[in-house]
C-alpha cells in the first residue's frame, strides 16, 4: 500500500498505508486527549476498549483513533 | 455517556439472518464458518477494522504468516457467511435483535437473529501503580496492536512487563520491529513458571513455542517474580522503578508494555443476561449459555488461547445451525482445562494489590484517585456507593479498565451493565426506532394533555 499523509493538529505526518489514526499521533508524538484534571494522555489499550485515543478526526469529536485507519489528507485535531 | 457529535440526521438500517455472530476473532470465525457451512444464513458483526480479533491482527513489514490463520480465513471467506466490520454493537432492545454502530459511516443497524453467538474475546487486566498514567505506557497486546498499526518503535528502548504468556509473545515481536527490549519483568515465580512448563507435557507444541520465543529473545533478560512499581517521569515515562520483592532498581526507557493477563469481554453477555461464572461466560456441553438460543464461544468463557477458541467458535456454529458436535468435546475440554492451569500459573501476587499511592489514579476516564476509592471500601461501600460518591466507572469506557482493576483491589464486580454498550452520538440513540416511538407517544400525550 502506498504511504499516506495525514494532518495532526496543523503538521503533515506521513505514514504507510493502513496504519491507524492512533499511529499517525504516536509517531508525530503528540497525546491524543487531556484528562478531566489535566494530564496528558496517549492511547493504552490499542483495541477500541480504553477510548483513551479519543481525538478529532474530520471535524467529528471522540472519535477512537485506534479503530480508524489513515486516509490521504485527513485532518486530526488532538488534546480536548 | 455520550458524545456531543454534530451530526443531525443518522441513517438506520435493519438486516435479517438466522446465525448472527458477535466478534470476528478465531472463535466467531470458526463459529460462523461451521454455521454457514451447515446451511445457515450468518452475519459477523466485528468492532475492528479488519477480521481476525486481537492475536491476528495484520501487521506491517515482516509479517509472520501464520498457517492456522490462511486456513480459517479461506475457510470463511468461501463459507458465504458475511462479514460486517467497524460495527459496535450498542443495545439488545428485544430479544432477537441488537443495534450495532458503524461509526466511520455513522449509521445505526439493527440485526435480527434467530440465534446469536457472542465471540466478544478478552481485553488486557491493567492494574493501577504510580505512573501508569503517563504517555509512553501501554497495555503489551496494546503497544503490539499499535506497532501493527504503524507506530514505528525501531531504536526504542521497551520494557515488557506484568502477567502471561503475552509478554515474551510482545518483546519478540517487537524486537523484530525494531525496538530494544531492556528486559521482560514476569510476576509470577519461577517456580509457578516450571509447575506450568511441567504440566504442557503432553502438549509438546506448547513448549517449542515457549523455547523458540526465549531463543528469538537471546540476550534479554527475562526476570521472573518480578513486577512494576512505578513509571518515573513528569510528562512522559523516563524509565520504570521494578522490583523482585527484596530490591528495587530503575530501568531506564521510552515505553512500558504493562498488562496482566486477560479477561474476558463480558459486557453484552452481561446485558442480554448470560449467566457469568468466576471464568466468564457459563455454556453447557454445546457451549449454549443460560439463555435458550444465545451461544458462547472463545475467551468470553474463560482465557485458553487461540486453539481453546478455534474448537468452541465450530462447536457453537454447528450447535446454533441444529447439529451435533459431540466429536470434539474431549479436544474443548483438554483445551479448557489448560486455560484453567494458565489461570492459575498466572494468579496475581497480592503485592500487587499494595502499588498504587493514595493519589494514584485508578479510573483514567474520570480521574478518580486510589485514595477516593480506599474511602468506599468499607461493608456498606462498593461499586455503585463509589460510582455515585467519585463517577468511578461511569467515563466512556465504562469500568471496562478500571473495573478488573478494582475487582483486584477490593473485590468489587461491576454488576450493572447499560445501554449503550459504547458511547455514541445523541443522534443515533434519537433516530433508533424505539426511541422515535417513545418519542411520538409522549409527544402526542403532551398534545392531548
Amino acid at each position: 500500500m502506498p504511504d499516506v499523509t495525514v494532518r495532526v493538529n496543523g503538521e503533515a505526518v506521513r505514514l504507510p498505508g493502513g496504519s491507524t489514526v492512533a499511529a499517525a499521533l504516536l509517531n508525530a508524538g503528540v497525546h491524543c486527549r487531556t484528562s478531566v484534571n489535566g494530564e496528558p494522555r496517549t492511547a493504552l489499550c490499542g483495541m477500541g476498549i480504553c477510548l483513551e485515543c479519543r481525538a478529532t478526526v474530520d471535524g467529528q469529536p471522540h472519535q477512537r483513533t485506534c479503530q480508524l485507519v489513515c486516509r490521504d489528507g485527513m485532518s486530526v485535531e488532538t488534546g480536548s | 455517556m455520550t458524545s456531543r457529535a454534530t451530526t443531525s440526521a443518522v441513517l438506520t438500517t435493519k438486516h435479517a439472518y438466522e446465525v448472527v455472530v458477535i466478534g470476528a476473532g478465531p472463535a466467531g470465525l470458526a463459529a460462523a464458518t461451521a454455521a454457514a457451512i451447515a446451511g445457515k444464513r450468518v452475519a459477523v458483526l466485528d468492532d475492528n477494522v479488519r477480521a481476525g480479533g486481537q492475536i491476528w491482527r495484520v501487521g506491517f513489514g515482516a509479517a509472520h504468516e501464520d498457517r492456522e490463520r490462511g486456513r480459517v480465513a479461506e475457510a470463511f471467506t468461501l463459507s458465504g457467511a458475511e462479514l460486517f466490520s467497524g460495527r459496535q454493537v450498542v443495545d439488545v432492545p428485544q430479544s432477537g435483535e441488537l443495534q450495532a454502530w458503524a461509526a466511520e459511516r455513522q449509521v445505526l443497524e439493527t440485526f435480527q437473529y434467530d440465534k446469536l453467538i457472542l465471540a466478544t474475546g478478552a481485553r488486557e487486566r491493567f492494574l493501577p501503580f504510580p505512573g501508569w498514567t503517563l504517555p509512553g505506557v501501554f497495555g503489551v497486546g496494546g503497544l503490539q496492536a499499535h506497532v501493527r498499526g504503524g507506530y514505528d518503535v525501531r531504536g526504542k528502548r521497551v520494557v515488557v512487563a506484568g502477567a502471561g504468556p503475552l509478554l515474551l509473545a510482545v518483546a519478540a515481536h517487537l524486537r523484530r520491529d525494531g525496538a530494544e527490549i531492556v528486559t521482560v519483568a514476569e510476576q509470577t515465580s519461577m517456580f509457578r513458571l516450571a509447575l506450568f512448563t511441567a504440566s504442557l507435557i503432553t502438549r509438546p507444541r506448547k513448549i517449542l513455542q515457549g523455547i523458540h520465543l526465549r531463543m528469538e529473545l537471546a540476550g534479554v533478560p527475562y526476570r521472573t517474580g518480578c513486577w512494576p512499581m512505578a513509571v518515573e517521569g513528569m510528562q512522559a515515562i523516563t524509565g520504570v522503578r521494578l522490583t523482585d520483592g527484596s530490591r528495587t532498581w530503575m530501568e531506564p526507557c521510552e515505553l512500558l508494555a504493562c498488562g496482566f493477563h486477560l479477561v474476558p469481554n463480558t459486557e453484552l453477555a452481561s446485558l442480554l443476561g448470560c449467566r457469568i461464572g468466576a471464568d466468564g461466560v457459563e455454556v453447557d456441553a454445546d457451549q449454549q449459555t443460560s439463555l435458550a438460543g444465545v451461544y458462547c464461544a472463545g475467551e468470553l468463557t474463560g482465557i485458553a488461547g487461540v486453539d481453546g477458541a478455534l474448537i468452541e467458535g465450530e462447536i457453537a456454529g454447528l450447535s446454533a445451525a441444529g447439529n451435533t458436535a459431540s466429536h470434539l468435546h474431549a479436544k474443548r475440554d483438554a483445551e479448557a482445562a489448560f486455560g484453567r492451569a494458565m489461570a492459575r500459573a498466572f494468579a496475581l501476587r497480592p503485592e500487587l494489590r499494595l502499588l498504587p499511592a493514595p493519589e494514584t489514579i485508578v479510573c483514567r476516564c474520570e480521574d478518580v484517585r486510589f485514595a477516593d476509592l480506599k474511602a468506599r471500601s468499607t461493608p456498606h461501600g462498593g461499586w455503585t456507593d463509589a460510582k455515585l460518591q467519585t463517577r468511578c466507572g461511569m467515563g466512556p469506557c465504562q469500568g471496562r479498565i478500571c473495573g478488573p482493576a478494582l475487582e483486584t483491589l477490593f473485590g468489587w464486580r461491576n454488576a450493572s451493565v447499560r445501554p449503550p454498550l459504547f458511547p455514541i452520538p445523541v443522534a443515533a440513540m434519537c433516530s433508533a426506532p424505539q426511541a422515535q416511538e417513545e418519542l411520538s407517544h409522549s409527544l402526542s400525550q403532551e398534545t392531548t394533555r
